[in-house]
């Protein structure tokens, strides 16, 4: 029977052999088991999606197949042959390449060096050749369509940049297997095309690439076959053509899953938040809007439009030049996150791991970092005192921890998210700000977030979400705003929201916007 | 997506010569002619003198030796704190063997620091790439070991110069066309040294590591590897310290080297060598080392009491540091704003 | 706390406060093991050496280690938050001679106090805007300014020393409580101590510093000012030289340019066997109080069975060198334990 992808084209049959396999892998870390039993096949000429919730064992699969991690039983070939990767740098002379959602390249070296790292052509004497080395570096560059110089420092590109660079180094490097993990989370849309470009160029050369995204339009649009995975355990491998977005959700949460983004309908009472005219060069241009009790705000947009920078701007945590922010009628009288707290003003960032959380600090350490002052008797504070406050949050927002004292690192996505909102909400503020509220989340604990951003907004908290998936924005805002370049492009009411003329706004200037 | 305009694919030789003028090495090389020539002007006997020449290029030749092997373990972005212990070691070494053996052959006398230093290196780097423990903390704690074993062994002992052989002692003055003997020594290592650390691949993963660790790890470069290598030569770079010393001024006791990881350190960092690695050049730390002690040695004439040398060190240390930060933040904004225009 | 707390569902779960029993929390720490350490070598010395249990050696010993008590009590709470101090003793020096300079003008002991401890503040504020509001690594400014604040002292006295001061701050200098044989300044240094701890370990603030050795972008947008607490710390720090500094002049009465060398690396010993992390985010002040009394307990031993300094050196090094050894491999053998070796055998297919 014959396949067709995505595009159209012919899907590569099953007979060939795969150019890498793996059969019942599984992989434990003490008790936890992050693999029970994973199959995958990756043919040549193809770009196979795998999807599944997070805690589904996608990544511990990409670190096995990187030579990382060793498997703890399954087998694993390339062309039919066992292999056994000891580490990265066998699996990378094997052909196997990994382009991690965030790249690492080094800031200090040029960006000849870092695709050539470890591997410079040498001469006598073991010296390196900088012409020929500068010289295919500009090749490649030519080839995927890029204009970056080649001498200058790593430091400072943009992540789009640094990715193609990524795979720069893989094609230099001949990889048979491109793995791609979440490519696309930090990227703007004209980006994300230039990337599906290089992508598909790569397959038709005949190799075999994988592709992982929470995002199913781009699976949909890239893809000729789709594997999912639930808990460790492979579920079932597709092609696109032959199922559809609903099926794929149902197999990874085992569930039918109605009511993703319950919104209730609350009242909306006086403006919380009021920012007029803020700018900050470069950044953001005279951004206006107001928030109101009882409202969600949606702050849309593409990936470096700006939309953290103002969120982080209304905190306090970064600058702004000109404008004001007022909360609850009163203007905020400085620039500083302290400030900002004690008006009533909460931010979730962006960054949980490194902004909404002190990883390594206890779970009630972190639960009461921002209502410390409150907690004080005579300007102490003990960690009785902290724990007692910290059983009530943690036991409202049902975080799974074994302990008060247990490290914050060591949970989950959805709980450290849970954590961190914990925090804010023990904080009683009047204006939550939310950057990106389910990003890394599992589909259960997402549904949990939505429900309780609703249930504060029917309390009259003002809420101004920050989201980049379009679903979680129609589904849940009052209203959507959107920006692009640092610029407020257009205000839309929920009724008249779509995808398309959010879309829309988010990519056109604001002169082109109706 | 169609490129523009091509990247050339030969580096201009005006861009050549553009980075080269504007590099921090050639600016620490002016720095030094201006302050020689100020001196000079003021009192020309301070170069012209038939020593004058002559220890302007000496003295600092020991302190840079040791820099060079420092400025490889800060590139690595760690630092070895334990550099002035093993130069006293070394020289009390070698002023033994010179006492118990007469007629020890001087180029095997070099070999033999050279490799007592590089042992000393070893135990450091073991600890530290081995044991993932903070190189400060390690170093620490090799200073005050190796030290205290050079005080026992010194004990209440002294070498002095009459106790070693001429032909050694000689070398320590002597000179080629000029440049004295030791210079001629520091230079050859620093011309090996710096081929290595910009040619070779084991070079540029010393700079990978200290630019970023995690992706040195995540990439398979043999960090470990590395972090030792880098300690070995640093203690070998220190242990050729102690020979030099103990040749140009013979007369050794227990505290020789005492300091020296400071002024090492701050060669480096006035040389551009970055503490937190990644960046900067064994060139830089050699021509840090000999603005460093030039500048003491010219300040009385300067008319500035040599009381206030350290003084003028530690403010040397400071303007060199907050140059770094300087240039660093225009480089960022300008390469950020080359992005957004891109 | 009222419109939330109401509205948001009742607490359904208790959680237990501490993950493992209490033994093992309040023993297993690295503060405990390095003032186990203590008790035991306090207790052979006791019995080997003599005449070293008695209350005049016992005051020796504390006389000669105050000046590290002082600094370490402030170099903790920097090195915790990640940063380091390396100008200390270079301050002491510098407090020194400006005690010796203030007195010999005819100023008057408390005057000259005054005036040194405001150099300390200044220098400590010197260290901390260089490195909070033009962020320059904390290595690289305290090594400048180690060579700074010491060419200072040296250049303002030279090679010469001043060696009268007032007799009645002498002698309180060098006095002892009743027949203890406890220095009258432990009085001063409890009553620091006290303060201290407080501050690093009860209060809002002293959480702040740890959440900026652990995380600082966290800290940050948790609201905590991270550039003023790390200002206030390098002030802290300069301040606690500069009292080390003058009860240096005062004790050994001489103030000379070259006082102190080398005590920030003392310290900075001190500091580390007591169980701060030079990664920051961890320590606690009862063991910097016990890595300052190991190393002189020690050092007081030894001399006193006539074994020389440089044995202290080695050891000195040694303990060093052991104990941040100990901690890796304590986190190895953890490591161990959650992770069993990957076996890569293949057993049978799913």
């Amino acid at each position: 029977m014959e396949r067709f992808n995505a595009n159209g084209g012919p899907v590569q049959s099953n007979d060939a052999t795969p150019v890498l396999e793996l059969k019942g892998v599984s992989k434990s870390f003490g008790a936890v088991i992050a693999l029970r039993t994973a199959d995958l096949a990756l043919y040549a000429n193809s770009i196979h999606a795998v999807v599944g919730e997070n805690g589904a064992g996608k990544s511990t699969l990409v670190k096995i197949m990187a030579g990382l991690y060793q498997r703890d039983a399954g087998t694993f070939t390339l062309d039919g042959k066992p292999v056994d990767f000891r580490t990265t740098a066998e699996a990378k002379a094997a052909g196997i390449a990994v382009i991690y959602q965030e790249p690492t390249l080094f800031p200090d070296l040029s960006v000849t060096e870092n695709v050539f790292m470890g591997r410079q052509p040498t001469g006598r004497f073991g010296r390196i050749d900088k012409a020929a080395m500068r010289a295919e570096v500009i090749g490649l560059m030519e080839r995927l369509g890029v204009r970056i110089d080649p001498d200058r420092p790593a430091e400072g590109l943009s992540i789009a940049d640094q990715q193609i660079i990524e795979i720069a180094k893989a094609i230099s490097l001949d990889a048979r297997v491109l793995i791609m993990d979440e490519p696309t989370a930090a990227l703007s849309g004209v980006e994300v095309d230039r990337l599906f470009a290089v992508a598909r160029s790569l397959r038709d050369e005949g190799r075999a690439l994988m592709f992982i995204s929470h995002r199913f339009d781009e699976v949909f649009a890239l893809c000729d076959t789709v594997t999912v995975m639930r808990d460790g355990t492979y579920i079932s491998t597709d092609a696109i053509v032959d199922t559809s977005v609903p099926e794929i959700v149902r197999r990874m949460v085992g569930r039918d899953v109605n009511e993703l983004f319950p919104k209730q309908v609350a009242a909306v009472g006086r403006p919380l938040l009021e920012v007029t005219n803020l700018s900050q060069p470069g950044v953001f241009h005279d951004i206006s809007f107001t928030v109101c009790a009882g409202e969600i705000v949606a702050l849309a947009g593409l990936v470096g439009a700006g939309r953290s920078e103002v969120a982080r701007a209304i905190f306090g945590v970064d600058p702004y030049a000109s404008g004001t922010v007022t909360v609850d009628g009163k203007r905020l009288a400085g620039r500083s996150p302290s400030i900002a707290m004690k008006a009533g003003v909460a931010l979730v960032p962006e960054d949980r791991r490194k902004q909404g959380l002190v990883v390594d600090a206890t779970v009630s350490s972190n639960i009461t970092d921002a209502i410390r002052d409150t907690l004080t008797r005579l300007g102490l504070v003990t960690v009785r005192r902290e724990n007692s406050e910290a059983q009530v949050w943690a036991s409202k927002l049902e975080v799974k921890t074994a302990a008060l004292d247990s490290v914050v690192g060591t949970l989950s996505g959805g709980n450290q998210q849970k954590v961190v909102l914990a925090k804010w909400l023990a904080a009683n503020p009047k204006v939550l700000i939310i950057d990106e509220p389910t990003r890394g989340i599992d589909v259960g604990t997402k549904s949990e977030v939505h429900r309780m951003m609703s249930e504060l907004a029917g309390i009259g908290l003002a809420i101004l979400m920050i989201s980049s998936e379009l679903p979680e924005v129609l589904g849940m805002a009052d209203r959507v705003l959107v920006m692009r370049e640092g610029h407020l492009t257009a205000t839309i009411d929920r009724a008249e929201a779509t995808a398309e003329n959010v879309m829309f706004a988010a990519t056109h200037a604001s002169e082109e916007v109706a | 997506m169609s490129v523009a305009t091509a990247t050339p694919v030969r580096v201009s030789l005006g861009s050549r010569v553009w980075s080269l003028v504007s590099s921090r090495e050639t600016g620490i090389f002016l720095a030094l002619a201006l302050v020689v020539i100020a001196t000079t002007i003021k009192n020309p006997e301070f170069l012209f003198s038939s020593d004058g020449w002559r220890d302007l290029l000496l003295t600092p030749s020991i302190v840079a030796v040791v820099a060079i092997g420092q400025a490889v373990v800060i590139i690595t972005r760690s630092v070895d704190l334990s550099v002035g212990s093993i130069v006293g070691l070394s020289a009390y070494l070698v002023g033994t063997l010179f006492v118990a053996f007469p007629g020890f052959p001087v180029p095997l006398m070099f070999g033999v620091g050279i490799a007592f230093g590089a042992l000393l290196g070893l135990v450091n780097g073991a600890l530290i790439a081995f044991g993932k423990v903070p190189a400060m903390v390690i170093t620490l704690g090799t200073l005050y070991a190796f030290r205290g074993i050079n005080v026992a062994w010194t004990g209440s002992n002294r070498i002095n110069a009459s106790d070693m052989p001429d032909d050694f002692l000689n070398l320590g003055t002597q000179q080629i066309l000029s440049i004295p003997v030791l210079t001629i020594i520091a230079l050859v290592i620093l011309i090996v040294v710096a081929w290595y650390m910009a040619n070779t691949r084991g070079g540029r993963e010393f700079y990978a590591i200290g630019s970023d660790p995690d992706a040195a790890e995540l990439y398979g470069l043999a960090k470990t590897k590395r972090v030792l290598i880098a300690f070995v030569a640093s203690g070998a770079a220190s242990g050729l310290g102690g020979v030099l010393f103990a040749a140009r001024y013979g007369t050794i006791n227990s505290q020789v080297g005492d300091g020296f990881e400071l002024q090492a350190i701050g060669a480096a960092v006035i040389g551009g060598v970055a503490i937190v690695g990644g960046s900067g050049t064994v060139l830089g730390a050699v021509f840090g080392a000999y603005l460093l002690l030039t500048i003491n040695r010219c300040l009385p004439i300067l008319g500035i009491p040599d009381f206030w040398q350290r003084a003028v060190t530690g403010a040397l240390i400071i303007g060199a540091i907050i140059l770094d930060r300087v240039l660093a933040n225009r480089q960022a904004k300008r390469l950020v704003a080359e992005r957004d225009a891109a | 706390m009222t419109s939330l707390t109401a509205a948001t569902p009742a607490p359904t779960r208790t959680y237990a406060d501490h993950g493992r029993p209490a033994w093992r929390r309040l023993l297993l720490t690295r503060e405990m093991a390095i003032i186990f350490l203590l008790i035991v070598v306090l207790a052979v010395a006791s019995v080997v050496v003599p005449k070293f249990a008695t209350p005049v050696t016992m005051g020796y010993l504390l006389f000669d280690i105050t000046p590290l008590l002082f600094i370490a009590l402030a170099m903790a709470p920097v090195m915790i938050t990640g940063d380091i101090d390396l100008s200390v003793g270079s301050m002491v020096g510098l407090s020194s001679v400006t005690v010796g300079l203030c007195s010999q003008a005819g100023l008057g002991i408390p005057v000259a106090m005054l005036v040194a401890l405001l150099v300390g503040a200044v220098g400590g504020a010197v260290n901390g805007l260089l490195i909070t509001r033009i962020g320059l690594p904390a290595l690289a400014v305290t090594i400048g300014t180690l060579a700074l604040y010491r060419g200072i002292a040296v250049g303002l006295l030279g090679t010469t020393a001043i060696t009268t001061f007032d007799k009645w701050w002498t002698t309180l200098i060098k006095s002892k409580i009743g027949t203890t044989g406890v220095p009258t300044v432990m009085i001063l240094f409890v009553v620091l101590l006290a303060a201290f701890t407080i501050m690093l370990h009860f209060t809002p603030f002293g959480r702040g510093v740890f959440a900026i050795g652990l995380s600082k972008d966290a800290a940050v947008f948790s609201g905590v000012n991270a550039e003023r607490t790390r200002l206030i710390l390098f002030v802290l720090s300069g301040l606690m030289a500069a009292l080390a500094g003058i009860y240096y002049a005062l004790y050994y009465t001489s103030a000379r340019g070259d006082n102190a060398t080398g005590m920030e690396l003392q310290v900075i010993a001190a500091v580390v066997l007591g169980g701060v992390s030079v990664f920051g985010g961890r320590g606690a002040l009862h063991g910097v109080i016990a890595g300052v009394l190991l190393i002189g307990v020690l050092s007081k031993a030894l001399q006193l069975v006539n074994i020389t300094s440089d044995v202290v050196s080695i050891i000195t090094g040694v303990l060093l060198v052991l104990s941040v050894m100990a901690g890796s491999v304590m986190n190895w053998v953890q490591s161990r334990r959650v992770r069993p070796a990957p076996a890569s055998t293949p057993t049978k297919t799913s």
